[in-house]
């Protein structure tokens, strides 16, 4: 809280005060009623006089060259407006984040199964998709490369990207590698140091955002020949970057406004409909409207990367560890997306929060004509994560050592160096962070008597029988805001006026919102900075510079600090304008209630009277310190802004004869920097945690030979009420000095260490080894 | 697709008549479903919830008439006690939502081997009768010879199902489901267990573990050999291995999304086991009370 001191006067201290509503308060989000009370308008709800209703078709195959579309029957049907191909789109047919390599309409062939193939514009959604039906595409089926070991061998079962098609950095099926090696690396004489040696070999499988709000948005032609598309997104001007050469437009002339946003969880981060919508509508003439269904929602965006994980960890006796020898296989799907980035991130984190002396690590993401993989929530430090504490809990188990211990003996602290070789120069409290989720009290026993505490509750599997509890530890790290040298910024425009005899703020950004509460903390820092209470949120639209994406934990750090250097800039023109008009020559001017008051000589100006009509406006741009890309063989560099560290502890009954599990209890201990808004940061641990929970016990799609088996809520299962324990939060606030208000950010670290303590403590309830996650019941069981 | 709502009980009938195939809607939680996902145009939709009488039930004691619509909130709430399997098995289904809408009615309709409904009616056993109704007359067919295969039943086109009869429960029954979550799951497998201490028999049905809901029957004739129902001693621990054993070889499931074929045969057997426990010992303690 920013109290600020306070001398002479007493009636100084009422107005003196830190806003009600100021940073580290808990103001209510404006959008949560809405939401409860199902009034929130989302992207889905958009409408426009006249608009038509866009619709993909689909590749129903996961590899297979296209030798005709014939879209004549399509075209025939009334109120059909339009059918386009490839063939259709005026300007470069490919777009991407990070490499161009993906067709906004397939070229020739498809890559995976729900590529999107032609589009159609029609007056009604059921006749776009009836249309849809009838485009007669012949497809040459061909056997897809889907198994690691296929991608490795593209002599033997080709190319993702042919050669002469290949646009990222690597070669063959792979689409980026990044090694790292610290100390002496692992070498024999090296594993001869350590007594104890443990391997292990870990799977992850493929994880769905599940936002509940599907990929939507409404694109206007305008008059200028360019297009206004309100969209569900995380990131409004990456998407006009990858727009415009598909549409062949200048960037200007596509305007974009963030619509209501359904969760997005790096699900959004991606294109879905976005060209396809301006497409349609620069085509028709019409303004229109595209909705996917929850089926093409699991085929319309990228999913977190399945993983497989091999790791050697080496110790002493007493437990210090000694090397780290790891490999980390992504499957990126057909298209690049972020996984370059994600392999990035899981080996400069793959080997935990821990202090590891000799490290050897690969990490590589494949090209496959699997589902394409990009950024989810953790991104890149989940799977590795799964991977380094079951490693600890079977280093522990070798040693005979207390797994919490044995974490603690290795914690990472500030001071220390990662094998970036990048030094940790901010708090790192790892090992206090451990001794706190340990050290708070346990849930109490089951009571059997209760069927919704029992694994299967109310499907009445148990009255008790069979049913075994477990205890889990484990922490993560994850980093916070863009690396690897990525010129990460945000924009911010605070304008001060009086409106109705009161001065307002209003707050004008790119961010968006996408249910992390953003525009309540914008809110919250104008209010702090500029003593003001009431303040306006402008919608989020391309008018205003970039704030680059809601991702990586870093929308409060990078658009809170933009606000906050925007909102400083103002106060400053203000009291500018008073010394200049008064004469004022005190040095502990501040902002509060209001007003413009002095420490030492009270009240000066009420607000309004001194912005008059005048009202004051100020654009900034935030950047975070720079970081380097890191080398690609050793792996070395300032390559993170910051690091974000949660620990969590897991209690599990587990019904050990069918393998069902209830997560009793999932306690968090999480260091924030500042919470500016505890409430919110305290949703966000809960939330990640949940999503944790979910990748632990249940999330998966389900891929067969390329092509997915589960693709609905029916059958993609995500945790309800019953599934999610009381989830208990401890929050440290130890200040980064690099960041505004001291502040870490917080929304994923819980999602990167959440899922080994869940699987750590059905380990310790069932004695099976469980290299998978998410663990079934049947591995439990058979 | 054309949409028929008829008043009456006689206007439904004669609309089926008239367009045979069409496919009777009420609570609509499959069939909206699978309309809202394209997976199924039907020539006719026929909205039967102005049709009041397909949502009352009653019973003369012996039995209950249960409206093909009445939903499973209400018979969690009001027939618990005649049909203790049923309304067990009606809390697992679904979303209180669903369970708000969702009838026996539609899970006999759909025919799906996942219904939730359909192991209590086989297990509820001799005696339990699908009411088809059409303009050609009542059919009263036994549960056992309704299924047919994979989302299939015995129903004509021009059939409609009026109610179930279900004897009133005269033991022990229980309904136990596994799915891979604790609420709001389609079964990996289920399986529900009857005990009729009136005529010394047992009734089973096991449910997504082949292509139709289907009962145990050695299973159930092991069990009727086996139990003491006069002296109603505590179960010889051989008994109920030897009942998981032969109830899990009456399925024939398949690996598939949910589940593997071996984890469903083996998760039969430990329902099995548990919930002849939890009946035995019920009927043990009605025993003892009437004693």
């Amino acid at each position: 809280m920013t109290t600020r001191s306070i001398q002479g006067e007493k009636n100084l201290r009422k107005i003196d005060q830190a806003s009600e509503d100021g940073i580290g308060r808990s103001p209510l989000r404006p959008d949560g009623a809405l939401k409860v009370k199902g009034e929130f308008a989302y992207s889905s709800d958009l409408w426009h006089e006249d608009m038509l209703w866009g619709t993909a078709l689909r590749s129903p195959h996961p590899r297979a060259n296209i030798r005709s579309i014939d879209i004549s029957a399509a075209l025939a049907v009334p109120g059909v407006h339009a059918v386009l191909t490839h063939e259709d789109i005026p300007g470069s047919p490919y777009y991407g984040l990070e490499f161009a390599d993906q067709p906004a309409l397939a070229v020739g062939k498809v890559r995976h199964q729900g590529e999107p193939v032609a589009l159609v514009a029609a007056d009604h959604p059921e006749t776009a998709r009836r249309a849809a039906k009838r485009i007669a595409v012949e497809y040459e089926v061909l056997t897809p490369i889907t198994t690691e070991e296929q991608c490795l061998d593209p002599g033997r079962y080709g190319y993702v990207h042919e050669p002469h098609e290949y646009r990222a950095r690597a070669h063959g099926n792979l689409c980026h590698e990044q090694r790292l090696v610290a100390g002496l690396g692992v070498t024999d004489e090296v594993r001869a140091l350590a007594d104890v040696i443990v391997a292990g070999e870990y799977e992850v499988g493929m994880q769905d955002q599940a936002f509940l709000g599907p990929e939507s948005g409404l694109a206007v032609p305008a008059e200028d020949g360019g297009v206004d598309l309100y969209i569900a997104t995380q990131w409004l001007h990456v998407d006009r970057q990858q727009m415009a050469p598909v549409l062949a437009l200048p960037e200007e002339k596509i305007r974009l406004t963030l619509a209501g946003v359904g969760g997005a969880f790096g699900g959004r981060e991606d294109l879905s409909m976005q060209i396809h919508a301006c497409l349609l509508a620069l085509h028709t003439r019409r303004p229109v409207k595209i909705v996917y269904s929850r089926d093409e929602s699991f085929f319309g965006h990228v999913h977190r990367h399945p993983a497989r994980m091999r790791y050697e960890h080496g110790a002493t006796r007493d437990g210090k560890l000694v090397f780290a020898d790891c490999r980390i296989v992504l499957d990126g799907g057909a298209y690049a997306s972020t996984s370059a980035a994600v392999a990035g991130n899981a080996a400069s984190l793959g080997h935990g929060p821990y202090v590891v002396p000799n490290v050897r690590m690969q990490a590589i993401s494949l090209y496959s004509n699997n589902p394409p993989c990009g950024a989810m929530r953790g991104f890149g430090a989940v799977q590795a994560a799964f991977g380094y504490e079951s490693q600890m809990d079977r280093l522990a188990a070798a040693l005979g050592m207390d797994p919490v211990e044995l974490r603690q003996v290795n914690a990472l602290a500030q001071g220390d160096v990662m094998p970036t070789g990048q030094q940790v120069d901010s708090p790192a409290p790892v090992a206090e962070l451990l001794q706190r989720v340990k050290d708070r009290p346990l849930p109490p026993p089951l009571d059997p008597s209760d069927r919704r505490a029992l694994p299967g509750a109310l499907s009445n599997t148990s009255h008790g029988e069979g049913i075994v509890r477990g205890v889990g530890y484990s922490v993560g790290i994850k980093n916070v805001g863009f690396s690897e040298g990525f010129d990460d910024y945000s924009t911010a425009r605070v304008r001060l006026e009086v409106i109705g005899g009161a001065p307002v703020a209003m707050v004008h950004t790119a961010a968006a919102e996408v249910g992390q509460g953003g525009v309540t903390v914008h809110a919250q820092i104008a209010r702090t900075e500029l003593g003001v209470e009431r303040v306006a949120i402008h919608p989020a639209n391309t008018e205003i510079g970039s704030a680059g994406s809601t991702s990586a934990s870093r929308q409060t750090y990078m658009t809170g600090g933009a606000v906050k250097l925007a909102a400083e800039a103002v106060r400053e023109a203000l009291l500018e304008r008073g010394r200049r008009r008064h004469g004022w020559t005190h040095g502990d001017l501040a902002l509060a209630g209001g007003r413009v008051v002095s420490a030492s000589a009270g009240v000066l100006a009420p607000l309004a009277e001194l912005l008059g009509d005048e009202p004051i406006e100020r654009t900034r741009v935030h950047r975070h310190r720079p970081t380097v890309a890191l080398h690609p063989e050793t792996g070395q560099g300032f390559g993170h802004v910051q690091y974000s560290f949660c620990a969590n502890r897991a209690v599990v009954d587990v019904d050990v004869e069918l393998g069902l599990v209830k997560v009793v209890e999932l306690t968090a201990v999480q260091d924030v920097g500042r919470a500016l808004n505890p409430l919110a940061v305290v949703g966000q641990i809960q939330g990640a945690c949940t999503q944790a929970l979910g990748l632990a016990v249940m999330e998966e799609i389900v891929v067969t030979d390329g092509k997915v088996r589960n693709a609905s809520f029916t059958d993609y299962l995500i945790p309800t009420v019953l599934d999610t324990p009381p989830i208990p939060v401890e929050l440290l606030e130890l200040p980064d000095p690099h960041a505004p208000y001291g502040l870490r950010g917080v929304g994923e670290a819980p999602t990167v260490s959440a899922t080994p303590s869940i699987v750590a403590a059905i380990r310790q309830a069932t004695g099976k080894a469980l290299n998978r996650i998410p663990v079934r019941p049947e591995h439990l069981t058979l | 697709m054309e949409f028929l709502r008829p008043a009456s009980w006689d206007e439904a009938l004669a609309a089926m008549a008239e367009h045979p195939g069409a496919l009777p809607v009420s609570g609509g939680t499959d069939v909206m479903v699978e309309l809202n996902f394209d997976l199924r145009r039907p020539p006719a939709v026929l909205d039967l919830n102005r049709v009041a009488e397909l949502a009352e039930w009653s019973s003369d004691g012996a039995s209950v008439r249960l409206g093909a619509a009445v939903p499973y909130a209400r018979i969690i709430d009001e027939l618990a006690g005649p049909l203790p399997g049923l309304a067990t098995a009606a809390r697992t289904v679904g979303s209180p939502q669903i369970r708000n809408r969702g009838s026996v009615g539609g899970n006999l309709g759909a025919a799906s081997p996942a219904g939730d409904a359909h192991p209590p009616l086989l297990a509820a056993g001799r005696g339990v009768r699908v009411e088809a109704h059409s303009v050609r007359g009542v059919r009263l067919i036994p549960i056992d010879e309704f299924y047919l295969g994979v989302k299939r039943n015995c129903l004509a086109p021009d059939e409609l199902i009026r109610a179930v009869r279900i004897p009133v429960a005269d033991g022990p029954q229980q309904f136990s489901k596994v799915g891979t979550r604790n609420a709001m799951v389609i079964a990996v497998c289920a399986f529900a267990l009857a005990l009729h201490p009136a005529d010394g028999t047992v009734g089973t049905g096991i449910g997504s573990a082949a292509p139709t809901p289907r009962r145990a029957p050695e299973a159930e004739e092991y069990l009727r050999e086996s139990l003491d129902w006069t002296s109603g001693g505590p179960l010889d621990p051989q008994v109920p291995l030897r009942f998981g054993e032969l109830v899990a070889a009456a399925a024939d499931p398949i690996d598939d999304v949910r589940g593997t074929a071996a984890y469903r045969r083996h998760a039969l057997a430990v329902l099995a086991r548990r919930t002849l426990a939890w009946c035995w010992d019920d009927y043990r303690e009605q025993l003892g009370r009437t004693a």
